[in-house]
């Protein structure tokens, strides 16, 4: 394999980005600028699906690997995947092309500078999950704030400056510890690299600061209770397609990070601080969805829901069970598809009313049937139905959980049932119910873009709901090490 | 025989200001020749430097009262480019403001003087002589707008404030000079063992004046109203170039003579960059005018700069000359930009000013947008770099306390950097701005960005450049 192909991934986008910005943006460009961008991501994805059926998922050594000299006698630059890494690579450039047939209907203004912050953060997003390197890492996940922030504040709604400044510094607030432990693992180690850190293992007496500033980066990213509140602001304001960046790629750095770097690096440490993740999931499991039970506005009911999926994420991956990781992988990609699927759902009745609130709507069912459909699949998937992706995700991780902790377990299951009560209320009184506001009747049915954008998302989370077998065999040897490794460290105390 | 090739630069660069005042003197309406043939001199010193003495090893010459090595020929190239830029890419300004005469390109020549001198010194005469000279250009300087009050007033302040200064720096010089018989720094360093709480005191007061001239926290305050009453090319001016000179020299006089007394001076140098790190990014949340923000950034930067220096180690010092040329770069892309914003003869300089500025002028507010982040440390940008070789100087050195304050003052920072953005970007337009700008301007504001953006590609070269310094 001499052909760069992570790297090629990486750059693609940024290179679309480029001719973009050399494209004058008037009206009549707009419309190829957005083939070019859609073309870009295009290409990127087929891409990655060649990655992937290239793919070796017997073993769990990292493939596909570069290196390069970046900083001399400091830092390589160095890629690679391995099963951990490789679907979330997919879920990014299978949701970015979708992300960019969406702005049609929803984005008016400077639709070119907008296609090329979308582009440039897939590069960076790619980047974040392919690097193995801390500092190539942090580049790459600090790196994304800035176009992010820019689709927040220049796209946005009404207090998108608020939202955007508070997304920009409660990220970096929690980014700049993890900075910190980085070069202290450089001064101890001597390296950065993620493989020569794996075999060398880091000394316990520092694990739990480290685990500690990288768990308030991740933290803050995931978002875990307490400090999720940036992202219901950020998902209500931010335009659909940031929404949909946001849920389904920006939240599962976090978890990714976690796998990798807090039970990778530091598993003397995520043992002790197991407790402390299992506290703050059950609570945000059980208090986020309460608070999304009462939401009136539809974006921050999904926002306050994401809170809850990702808090079963973290739970997942801190039993260091088999199925709690794998389920916490598999609940990550079937929440990226779902939850972008319902930002785009909320997207299409605003694009047409204006209106986000919940009880401008009701009895729509008859109005706009396709649409309807649709929706109540994602409905479903969200609060996991059997038959449905996030079914595999929540069973899993609760079958992990049910190993390691009984309690935890057990609370965490009702959740589920707060879960369907919010997604199903949500859904009755938007779509069900007398028609009474007379407005909705001028409402049409999904256009041809729309309908696309939500099938394509609605085939994967059936199917992997049905049939989760190619997203397990990516995964299954990977993590099988991971846990090998992580208990024969923990055995032998460093 | 001393070998004068060494001084050459100095040599060639005081015949030529003698020789330009003369010229400016006799020959009637000559501001543009002045100006122009200063900008040969600069480029010719700079060259001359660059030949004669880049590559030698340490030399030490007149008694051993200067040192010529790496770090004093890097330093004083970064000074001679960076007051090339500032003096070509002020001259539409100083037009405008009807100030374009012979003593400007002459005052920033003999400050250059004043700086080369300090970066060669190696005794504290020498240096002392260097920074009075220095600061004798620079007071006029701020005074350059004669006509404004503000302008005077800033020169006004800047000279008493400065005059107090330099005079606890010379008592210093001579508390030193009394325990221990010499002002050489090498013999210095010899005599240290037996006096070493009564150097403390000396060495106390010379960091009083040296913090000072860098304006660092707590000896700042003279910073912000002179920024923001100088003339918006003399703001460029101090905001880059002293500061070079006076971190060669912060970094020469720690570390020749008092290395052994590190344990002393390391606290008050730590303390120094926490209280500026904290208080510039603290004290900027308010400002409405550009200039006292920028001010205000400048205080924070040399906060990390100092940082570096007080890790106490040669990567320190690396580190700290790679933030001070990432931060120039920066400032200069940053004035350039305060340089464009002009309409019909008149020059804004208020944070409102910007506002809307990518619907306008959508590759200016690009470029500031990528300044400015840059300016925040946000990778993959050069400023993000220029901040993490400085923190992991630190790290090295295990100052943890001081790591973090850091970073987390970068994030207070970044608050008022993303308020100018958002100014820009998710504000009303106002009236558009005069886009005739000359070529040095548009030609500095490009490269610069491009140079911030691309840095990331290429981090190794700039650090080869700085690997050869070598100080302990």
């Amino acid at each position: 394999m001499n052909f760069p192909i992570l790297s090629s991934l990486i750059l693609l986008p940024s290179i679309g980005a480029l001719f973009l910005f050399f494209t004058k943006s008037d009206k009549k460009n707009n419309f190829t600028g957005k083939y070019v961008a859609l073309f870009t991501s295009a290409v990127n994805f087929f891409l990655s699906i060649y990655l992937w059926i290239l793919f070796d998922p017997t073993t769990s050594e990292f493939q596909f690997v570069e290196e390069r000299i970046w900083i001399k006698d400091l830092i390589n630059y160095k890629v690679g995947v391995d099963g951990i890494s490789i679907l979330f690579i997919l879920l990014t450039t299978f949701i970015t092309p979708l992300c960019i047939i969406s702005v049609n209907n929803s984005i008016k203004e400077r639709l070119s500078e907008f296609l090329i912050a979308v582009l440039i953060m897939e590069s960076f997003m790619i980047g974040v999950f392919c690097s193995l390197d801390l500092v190539i890492f942090y580049l790459f996940f600090e790196a994304g704030l800035i176009p992010m922030f820019l689709i927040i504040g220049i796209w946005g709604g009404a207090r998108r400056v608020y939202s955007a400044f508070k997304f920009f510094l409660y990220t970096l607030l929690g980014s700049v510890l993890m900075l910190v432990a980085i070069i202290t693992i450089y001064w101890l180690n001597g390296t950065t690299d993620v493989v020569e850190l794996y075999n060398s293992g880091i000394d316990i007496k520092y694990q739990n600061l480290l685990w500690l500033a990288f768990f308030s980066s991740f933290a803050v990213k995931t978002p875990m209770w307490p400090v999720h509140t940036w992202l219901p602001d950020a998902h209500v304001e931010a335009p659909t397609a940031g929404s949909v960046l946001l849920a389904a790629i920006l939240l599962k750095m976090a978890g990714y990070g976690f796998i990798r770097f807090s039970l990778g690096l530091f598993p003397a440490a995520s043992e002790i601080f197991t407790p402390l993740i299992y506290t703050l999931s059950v609570i945000a499991i059980i208090f986020t969805s309460f608070i999304a039970l009462m939401q009136e506005d539809m974006k921050k009911l999904i926002a306050y829901s994401s809170v809850a999926h990702m808090g079963y994420v973290t739970l997942g991956i801190f039993t260091i069970q088999q199925q709690g990781i794998e389920g916490s992988i598999i609940q990550m990609i079937s929440h990226g598809l779902v939850s972008a699927a319902l930002f785009l759902c909320v997207g299409v009745v605003y694009d047409r009313m204006h209106s986000r609130l919940i009880n401008t709507y009701g009895g729509i069912v008859s109005i706009i049937p396709k649409y309807s459909i649709l929706f109540m699949l994602f409905t479903l998937a969200a609060l996991g139905l059997p038959g449905t992706s996030g079914f595999v995700g929540e069973f899993l991780i609760l079958m992990g959980a049910f190993k390691d902790n009984f309690l935890v377990a057990v609370i965490a299951s009702l959740g589920v049932i707060i879960g369907a009560a919010y997604m199903l209320w949500l859904y009755k009184r938007v779509v069900f119910g007398k028609l009474i506001n007379t407005d909705l009747k001028q409402m049409f049915d999904l256009n041809r873009s729309e309908l696309f954008i939500l099938s394509c998302l609605a085939v994967p989370t059936l199917f992997f709901g049905f049939y989760p077998d190619p997203l397990i065999n990516t995964i299954e040897v990977s993590i099988s090490d991971l846990i090998d490794q992580y208990n024969f460290k923990l055995a032998s105390k460093t | 025989m001393e070998n004068l090739q060494l001084v050459l630069p100095e040599i060639f660069l005081s015949l030529s200001i003698m020789f330009l005042l003369i010229l400016g003197v006799f020959k009637k309406n000559s501001s543009r020749l002045v100006q122009s043939l200063s900008l040969a001199v600069l480029i010719v010193t700079a060259v001359i430097t660059f030949n004669e003495t880049i590559g030698i090893n340490e030399t030490k010459l007149f008694n051993n009262s200067i040192i010529i090595d790496y770090l004093s020929s890097l330093m004083k190239i970064i000074t001679l480019l960076a007051a090339f830029l500032v003096l070509v890419i002020s001259s539409n300004y100083l037009k405008t403001f009807q100030i374009f005469k012979i003593e400007y390109p002459i005052l920033i020549l003999s400050s250059v003087l004043g700086m080369m001198v300090m970066i060669n010194s190696n005794d504290l005469i020498v240096f002392y002589m260097g920074l009075e000279l220095q600061s004798l250009a620079l007071y006029v300087l701020a005074t350059f707008n004669r006509d404004q009050i503000k302008s005077s007033e800033a020169g006004l302040k800047y000279f008493v404030l400065s005059a107090l200064s330099s005079g606890l720096l010379l008592y210093g010089c001579s508390l030193i000079y009394g325990f221990t018989g010499s002002t050489n720094f090498n013999v210095i360093a010899d005599q240290l063992n037996s006096n070493e709480y009564a150097l403390t005191f000396g060495i106390v007061f010379i960091l009083v004046g040296l913090a000072f001239k860098i304006s660092a926290v707590p000896f700042h305050m003279w910073a912000p109203d002179v920024y923001e009453g100088s003339p918006t090319s003399v703001t460029l001016f101090f905001t880059m170039v002293p500061k070079i000179a006076a971190l060669t020299v912060f970094i020469r006089f720690l570390y020749v003579p008092f290395l052994n007394l590190i344990d002393q001076w390391q606290m008050i140098l730590i303390f120094l960059s926490i209280a500026s790190m904290l208080f510039g990014a603290i004290a900027a949340i308010g400002q409405t005018n550009l200039k006292r923000l920028v001010a205000y950034s400048s205080i924070g930067h040399v906060g990390y700069a100092l940082a570096g220096v007080a890790a106490g180690t040669n990567d320190g010092i690396q580190s700290s000359v790679i933030y001070i040329i990432i931060y120039i770069l920066m400032n200069l892309g940053l004035f350039s930009c305060l340089l464009m914003l002009k309409r019909d003869n008149n020059y804004y300089e208020k944070i409102d000013d910007l506002s809307g500025l990518s619907k306008n002028h959508p590759m200016l507010a690009l470029s500031l947008l990528i300044i400015l982040f840059s300016l925040a440390g946000i990778p993959p940008l050069a400023g993000f770099f220029a901040k993490f070789y400085v923190f992991k100087a630190v790290i090295e050195q295990s100052m943890y306390f001081l790591a973090i304050v850091g970073l987390l003052s970068t994030v207070v920072a970044a608050f008022y950097y993303l308020r100018l953005i958002k100014i820009m970007y998710f504000d009303e337009q106002k009236e558009k701005y005069d886009t005739d700008h000359g070529f040095w301007l548009k030609f500095s504001l490009t490269a610069s960005t491009l140079l911030i953006l691309i840095y990331f590609i290429f981090p190794s070269q700039l650090i080869e450049v700085v690997s050869r310094i070598n100080i302990i």
